[in-house]
């Protein structure tokens, strides 16, 4: 970038002033647009920052205070540190599997071409993409659909989810879920509520008396008659029996006899009742479907977000990578192959050494974009968890433009931004020094 | 910055005065013409957010105005940036004549800036004959009435499916005591009695509102709504607390709280009116309506009914709602036509016309209920009459922004996070509290 040329030194006073000149006049439209698009801006934020939200008053560091203080953007800054301490890595790792997996593959190009498809999506459509496939409903979100099939696959479905006792109705439901009949007698009866009527197997008798006699017998049934009426608890003409509920008889802690309900509701055990037996209905019968697993919610929404990230990103690394493996000397690989070297001390000693200039360029970049991610957590946080997934660069964007329209506060968070970003770009820009000299 | 809002005012003034003289002109020759077309050579531009069939309703109107005065009319969509379109055109000198706007903060905001021009008496007066107080002053600023709230939206509507309360054998109750009762019930049928849209915040703003509305009174929901009072008010704890009676039980709520919080508002209409319901109430305002019978191809009235928001504690029944008011802006092209159009939307001639073409109800006590299109309708349009001066304006649209309608902060979110923990009530005023103290400081 040095305005002197290598003849300017023996040049004379004259012609050296007219080079001056005419650099000038030729790097002119450069720094005039540097200068309106680039530093005007940043000099204007960083005034801005000192101002309240009207842009009157002067606040001096207060806004710098408010944004220290203020638990959103607390958030907001350790959330950035987590994508900048877990994504930059894991794109230049999935990058680097990719990019030397590709090398020995037969379809390479097919392949390369689909993993680094995701780049020619916009960011604001993988967004939309993303949140969908995290959708909490399984009918919705192919993740939990996926989820819910697995579990499915090795777990029963419970017969009547969310089927329940009617509060003060004289069954007890544990900790756990166990619905328990409190006294044992010869005879129980054990109402439920809360069982759509269409839900019921087809195979649902009306609810018949127990039939008695030695040992204990017991009905369970739906207490609720279509249309309202009847008597709470009781077996009244209309309620169905629930058929297919396990039923366990308990002593203490003991189970001593299993049985399940038949068609009409009833059920019975051959032992008789002491003092201290108990009616059970396991919580397995009345368990809520597995719904899978809340990729949205507050607790996993940054780790969610990051993986969309890598969808979109892998494919950009695994390209520069590629080239930087394409043009690695091979006799070094070579020589390893023939004093003995595994595939992976090869990968491990020679690879990844001889590519660590390229997989300090892709780092450093991605470093730089993820600090200034915005869109993806914009679009795919919905609105209860946008404060737990916020960034910096959204906060910036919800406080100066999003409802709050604090400029100064905004403007204070930008000029944060900026100063964390600003040693990375420092690295970047000494890291392209050393490669030209 | 004194100099850039002047010149506004003053490049206004001098096209007021060169349309004035054109008009005076212009109007020599044309003055033996019948009085029904005493406009007529005038073009009024009117601005409003109305797009798609509201704007379609809304240019019928524009036309019986055209019909009755001859003069022309232009119809301006600004989409949901009304203050900003309206803002550039001022500073651009080429403001509209009359711009519809919702939310009393808005005519607060332009008035204070000198935006607007006051309502003739023409208007002020039938607004005072045939208006409820209240739709005046919301429309009043220092004194001075610069809005005409033309349309009205009654918020306090719960939507019901009339099987699944047959099935379990339930009425519309009358009280929150009742409603609760009546959900245990529902709940017991099997069908959980509410969805509730947790995923948009402005529901749950709603859904606090009106148990506030009539819990505490209307003196004290105004004294919230300035923000005169704290959040952490004995008042509010309590209407939060009889909130968490329905929020804080699992029978009650679809899904439970989680589930809520994963709801957004088109799906919370489609748990109740769609092919598999998953609950038999949701409660939201009128255009409620809307989405069934557009989205869910349902018939109101049949499918879906409505019963109003019981009242809460031996309080009155809550009427809670929002509106659209025109207002014409002061450096108007044709202040007296656009004031002639102005006092043309406060007559039930025009609220007419709109009223049967449906999705429209009038605050105008002289409408004639029979004008409504269905029963749902005139039973909104009938309880916001008849709420008279109880009428009040939605609560978080009158806030700051940034604390009554922005997703992700403020009263939403807070109200959110008390969705998700409603034992929390306290904590919950405490976080609405410290975030409302924020906003009405800026």
């Amino acid at each position: 970038m040095s305005l002197r040329s290598p003849r300017s030194g023996r040049a004379s006073g004259g012609a050296l002033r007219r080079h001056r000149g005419l650099a000038l006049l030729f790097v002119l439209p450069a720094l005039l647009l540097l200068g309106a698009l680039v530093v005007y801006p940043i000099g204007y934020s960083v005034a801005r920052s000192l101002f309240d939200a009207s842009g009157h008053r002067f606040v001096g560091l207060d806004n710098y205070g408010t944004a220290f203080t203020d638990h959103a953007t607390l958030t907001a800054v350790r959330n950035n540190a987590i994508w900048v301490a877990v994504a930059p890595a894991l794109v230049t790792a999935v990058g680097l599997v990719f990019a030397v997996l590709t090398e020995k593959i037969r379809w390479a190009t097919a392949f390369k071409l689909l993993v680094f498809m995701p780049m020619a999506i916009s960011f604001l459509a993988a967004g939309i993409i993303f949140r969908t496939v995290y959708d909490a409903d399984p009918h919705r979100g192919a993740l939990n659909a996926a989820a819910v099939a697995v579990h499915d696959t090795f777990n029963d479905r419970s017969t009547y989810p969310g089927a329940h006792p009617r509060p003060g109705g004289g069954l007890d439901r544990a900790q756990g879920g166990d619905i328990t009949a409190p006294t044992s007698t010869r005879v129980v009866l054990l109402p439920l509520v809360g069982v759509q009527p269409g839900a019921l197997p087809a195979t649902a008798r009306t609810a018949q008396e127990p039939a008695g006699g030695d040992g204990v017998s017991g009905t369970v049934f739906l207490d609720f008659v279509p249309g309202g009426g009847g008597h709470p608890g009781r077996l009244d003409a209309g309620k169905k029996g629930l058929p297919g509920v396990t039923v366990q008889l308990r002593d203490g802690g003991r189970t001593v006899d299993t049985t399940t309900t038949a068609a009409d509701g009833t059920f019975r055990f051959g032992a008789a009742p002491t003092a201290t037996t108990s009616v059970v209905m396991p919580a397995a019968n009345f368990a809520a479907p597995y719904r899978g697993v809340d990729w949205l919610g507050p607790a996993f929404i940054t780790p969610a977000i990051i993986g969309a990230y890598i969808w979109i990103w892998a494919g950009f690394a695994m390209v520069i990578i590629a080239g930087g493996l394409a043009n690695l000397p091979r006799e070094t690989i070579e020589a390893a192959r023939i004093d003995g070297a595994g595939e992976w001390q090869i990968f491990r000693r020679i690879t990844v050494p001889q590519l660590a200039p390229v997989l300090g360029v892709v780092f450093i970049t991605m470093v730089i974009n993820v600090m200034k991610i915005f869109d993806l957590v914009y679009i795919i946080a919905p609105g209860p968890v946008q404060q737990d997934a916020g960034v910096l660069a959204l906060r910036l964007y919800l406080v100066s433009f999003g409802g709050g329209n604090d400029q100064g506060l905004g403007s204070a968070l930008s000029v944060l931004l900026l100063l964390l970003v600003v040693p990375v770009m420092l690295l970047n820009v000494r890291r392209f020094r050393g490669s030209r000299a | 910055m004194r100099l850039r809002s002047a010149l506004p005012t003053l490049t206004a003034c001098v096209l007021l005065a060169a349309t004035a003289t054109a008009c005076g002109s212009g109007g020599g020759g044309t003055a033996a013409d019948s009085a029904t077309q005493e406009l007529k050579g005038q073009t009024l531009t009117i601005a409003a957010v109305w797009s798609g069939t509201e704007q379609e309703n809304f240019k019928k109107v524009l036309d019986a105005f055209t019909a009755k005065t001859g003069a022309a009319v232009s119809y301006t969509s600004t989409g949901d940036n009304l203050s900003t379109v309206v803002g550039s055109k001022i500073e651009g000198g080429d403001p509209m004549d009359v711009v519809m706007v919702a939310q009393p903060g808005v005519i607060k905001q332009f008035a204070g800036k000198g935006w607007l021009a006051p309502l003739s008496s023409a208007v002020t007066d039938a607004a005072k004959k045939d208006y409820a107080g209240i739709w005046s002053s919301l429309g009043t600023v220092n004194g001075t009435q610069y809005g005409l709230y033309f349309k009205a939206a009654d918020k306090s509507t719960v939507w019901y499916s009339p099987t699944a309360f047959q099935n379990a054998g339930v009425q519309p109750p009358a009280t929150f005591d009742d409603l609760l009762k009546a959900s245990r019930t529902l709940s017991d049928s099997g069908t959980p009695a509410f969805s509730v849209a947790g995923q948009a915040g402005w529901t749950l703003t709603d859904w606090f509102e009106n148990v506030y509305l009539s819990q505490a009174g209307p003196e004290l929901y105004d004294k919230l709504t300035r923000h005169e009072i704290p959040w952490t008010d004995p008042s509010v704890l309590k209407a939060l607390t009889t909130l968490g009676k329905v929020f804080d039980d699992k029978q009650l709520v679809a899904g439970g709280g989680q589930g809520a919080l994963q709801t957004d508002f088109p799906t919370s209409v489609q748990e109740v009116f769609g092919a598999q319901p998953k609950a038999a109430m949701t409660y939201e305002g009128d255009f409620v309506g809307g989405v069934i019978a557009s989205e869910l191809k349902k018939q109101v009235g049949t499918d879906a009914k409505v019963f109003p928001f019981p009242a809460v504690d031996g309080g009155k029944a809550p009427v809670m709602g929002a509106g659209d008011a025109a207002v014409v802006l002061k450096g108007a092209k044709h202040p007296e036509a656009a004031q002639k159009f102005v006092e043309f939307l406060s007559g039930p001639e025009a609220a007419t016309v709109w009223a049967k073409a449906g999705g429209f109800i009038s605050p105008n006590k002289a409408v004639d209920p029979s004008v409504y299109p269905d029963d749902t309708t005139r039973q909104f349009a009938k309880s916001v009459i008849d709420a008279g001066d109880a009428f009040r304006f939605d609560m978080s649209d009158q806030a700051p922004a940034a604390f009554g309608g922005t997703a992700g902060q403020g009263e939403w979110k807070d109200l959110q996070d008390f969705l998700a923990d409603p034992s929390d009530v306290q904590g919950a005023a405490a976080r609405l509290e410290a975030d409302a103290a924020k906003a009405y400081k800026g």
